[in-house]
């Protein structure tokens, strides 16, 4: 007899890990698409099709130059085949684009799209208490309750509409925290961005609303590129959420964003992401491959940010969310829970810049490792000179399940002032079979158990959510993990 | 013929793992209302039996059979044997980060009373259910804020397992060594807590290397096992001669 309990302890996971993604559906729609290929010629072009400034353009050649220069980075724990960035399209959008005032004129197959994915565009059955701007491909094709966030001076739009409408906002922050040539992705997400969100809070207001982008790929052969700022004044306040998913093709999608977020004196950012992009299947054919650089700074004395990513799709995650602590008692925040299965790889974390005075950092990840999967965490905590009294904390754990899967960690720490305290944990934990046997012999089936055990090992991640996102995680992850629980 | 027939009944049972032999030609016969010591050296199987009782997955059994209330039960899962009402308390009680004590005790109750149709408890009247068992084996109701066995000390974790027997009510309790490593005050409050739980319609096997349990704790019959076979039967004296000869006289 062979060892039963390896077999079926494997067997059962392995069914409750692999359920069907159901967002990998694909949108049949008229595109207005360009040549695949990336030269000059492509940027200009992109640039001219947005009827952009000459500001944005050479905005735009300036990071192709750059990117030109540069090589991708091979630090990551990640391996993949060489991208051809050549045979990638840098521009589709749906076809008889024009600004949307009324949803009504939005093409119903697109609706019905989002519908699908469960978020509905139709004033009827929008989300009572958040606002939410959609990016298709490479653009934005609407966003709700524009006018309604006005009154309060709040500008919540697509970033391209904020470059016309807002040209100085975007002057003065567009590549001020997520510098152009910073790396070899945010230097081709500078030249070819196509779209992504906007949103400003005025001084001494807290916005009404919860402010979400959702991001959807269509197009098997376009990337992804898009770009969001949002910038809060002096002693204001705003919850942002992102999601996004993308059709079940065999080949590989790239998805590379750039996130910029300011905060001034007193302000108050939360960025969330619930990331479920498609992965690719059990055996690692297609998925998309995710480049992010996301940073924020915290300009001012006692601004915060805070970020929280559930990490759950892609085939490849490069993704560090990040802060720089520049305001004196300014305070970073980085919570994430990233879940491999299958061939997923991820390598994520955060760094955190502490510049100021008694800034303070916080970092709380916790990696799942299923399958053959590969799921990496890498943290920098560095704290500059000037920065006295400056605390971080950081917490990182790792729970693998079945015998295949692999989690690191990877904490860089590096202070040159004495004044600072730093604190680290890490741990590593396992799924095993005798606890799951534990369980059982209470009477409690596998899924249930397996659900209890992940959802305890993210709950300090999960209350971090905003409340109507954090139901939406954990359907994620009882998606993903849990089977047939209902 | 089923009221009359025994609560559990193991007939020639042959149990491997990894291909290794670990029970053999096993029998035992259990009514209710008894307790049975099985005693025996390191390694005689002893474990191996209680956790092939429960159904773990890693034990193949090969021949035999074992019936529970007069069927076979080699074809169900744990989880079922667990509402069918057979429990086992683990020599090593299994940590579960994360989980709640309250959340799991709670869940376990829950996840018996849908198996038989009864109406689910809400957190609210599951505490004034689960404070009056607590009581039972001297534990604080701060116990249930803690997650499931973590960093509980020795004694803690077998009093946890008591409490959960006495939370699912079973009929069938293994006891594997759930002396070991127990003051003599967490001794008494454990025995007492079995003692008070024990009734005419159940039955106790009590996994033991020590007579001192037996102080406490009266067992119909002491077993003791051998290389995966049960040697030798006999009444509560046996164990005291265990006691005073060790199993080399056998």
């Amino acid at each position: 007899m062979v060892n039963q309990s390896n077999k079926v302890l494997n067997s059962n996971i392995t069914n409750l890990v692999n359920q069907p993604y159901q967002y990998g559906f694909s949108t049949t729609i008229e595109k207005d698409i360009i040549e695949k290929g990336l030269n000059e010629k492509t940027i200009r072009l992109i640039s001219k099709k947005k009827q952009e400034t000459e500001f944005l353009l050479q905005f735009r050649l300036k990071a192709y130059k750059k990117w030109k220069q540069m090589s991708e980075p091979g630090w990551a724990y990640l391996k993949f085949p060489e991208i051809d960035y050549q045979d990638i399209i840098y521009y589709s959008a749906p076809k008889s684009q024009k600004k949307l005032t009324d949803l009504s004129e939005v093409d119903p197959e697109l609706l019905n799209t989002f519908e699908k994915l469960g978020i509905s565009l139709t004033e009827q059955k929008r989300l009572a208490n958040v606002a939410i701007d959609i990016v298709f491909d490479s653009v934005s094709i609407a966003t709700t309750f524009q006018e309604e966030l006005n009154k309060y001076g709040v500008i919540f739009s697509s970033i391209s509409e904020a470059i016309k409408e807002y040209p100085d906002l975007i002057k003065k922050y567009l590549g001020s925290v997520v510098p152009i040539g910073d790396n070899y992705f945010s230097a081709l997400n500078s030249a070819v961005f196509t779209d992504g969100s906007f949103c400003y809070i005025p001084k001494d207001t807290i916005c009404p609303l919860d402010i979400s982008t959702y991001f959807r790929i269509n197009d098997q052969k376009s990337g992804q590129f898009e770009r969001t700022l949002i910038i809060a004044e002096e002693n204001s306040q705003v919850n942002y959420l992102e999601g996004c998913t993308a059709p079940q093709y065999d080949t590989n999608q790239l998805h590379a964003a750039i996130v910029e977020l300011v905060a001034l004196k007193n302000a108050n950012i939360k960025y969330s992401t619930v990331q479920n992009w498609y992965s690719g299947n059990q055996y690692g054919k297609g998925g998309v491959y995710n480049f992010v650089t996301k940073r924020g700074v915290c300009a001012g004395i006692n601004s915060k940010i805070s970020w929280t990513q559930v990490e759950t799709g892609s085939a490849i995650t490069w993704k560090y969310p990040s802060c720089l602590l520049i305001g004196d008692n300014s305070q970073g925040e980085f919570y994430s829970v990233a879940l491999t299965n299958n061939y997923q790889q991820a390598d994520t974390g955060t760094k955190m810049i502490h510049i100021g005075r008694n800034t303070r950092s916080r970092i709380i990840s916790k990696g799942i490792s299923a399958g053959k999967s590969k799921n990496s965490y890498r943290g920098f905590v560095n704290v500059l000179n000037k920065a006295v009294g400056a605390r971080n904390y950081s917490q990182c754990d790792s729970l693998l399940i079945g015998e295949l899967s692999n989690a690191n960690t990877f904490p860089y720490i590096s202070v040159q002032n004495s004044t600072t305290k730093i604190e680290h944990e890490a741990s590593t934990s396992k799924i095993g079979e005798e606890q799951i046997f534990y369980f059982l012999q209470r009477g409690i089936c596998v899924e249930k158990a397996i659900e209890l055990m992940i959802s305890g090992f993210c709950k300090e991640i999960f209350t971090e959510l905003p409340l109507e996102f954090a139901a939406e995680a954990d359907k994620l992850l009882t998606l993903k993990l849990e089977g047939s629980v209902g | 013929m089923i009221l009359n027939s025994p609560l559990l009944e193991i007939k020639n049972l042959q149990v491997s793992i990894n291909d290794n032999e670990v029970l053999n030609n096993l029998n035992l016969t259990i009514n209710k209302g008894e307790i049975h010591a099985i005693m025996g050296p390191n390694g005689s199987g002893k474990s191996t039996f209680s956790k092939v009782l429960a159904g773990h997955p890693s034990y193949a059994v090969l021949n035999g059979d074992i019936l529970f209330k007069g069927s076979s039960i080699l074809d169900l899962d744990p989880e079922e044997r667990s509402h069918l009402g057979i429990f086992l308390a683990f020599q090593y009680p299994i940590e579960i980060p994360g989980v709640s004590n309250e959340d799991f005790l709670r869940i376990a109750y829950n996840a018996k009373q849908k198996f038989y149709n009864r109406p689910e408890v809400d957190p609210i009247e599951f505490l004034m259910i689960i404070n009056e068992k607590l009581k039972l084996v001297s534990m604080s109701p701060l116990f249930l804020n803690r997650n499931v066995n973590e960093g509980f000390s020795g004694g803690e974790k077998k009093r946890n397992e008591i409490l959960q027997m006495i939370l699912l009510d079973s009929e069938l309790s293994i006891l594997d060594e759930t002396d070991s490593g127990l003051d003599i005050d967490a001794l008494r409050v454990i025995s007492n807590g079995i003692n008070n739980f024990m009734n005419p319609d159940k039955a106790i096997i009590l996994i033991t290397h020590y007579q001192r349990l037996l102080d406490y704790i009266n067992p119909t019959y002491v077993h003791v096992m051998q290389n995966g076979k049960i040697v030798k039967t006999g009444s509560a004296e046996l164990a005291q001669e265990l006691e005073d000869k060790g199993y080399e006289w056998l």
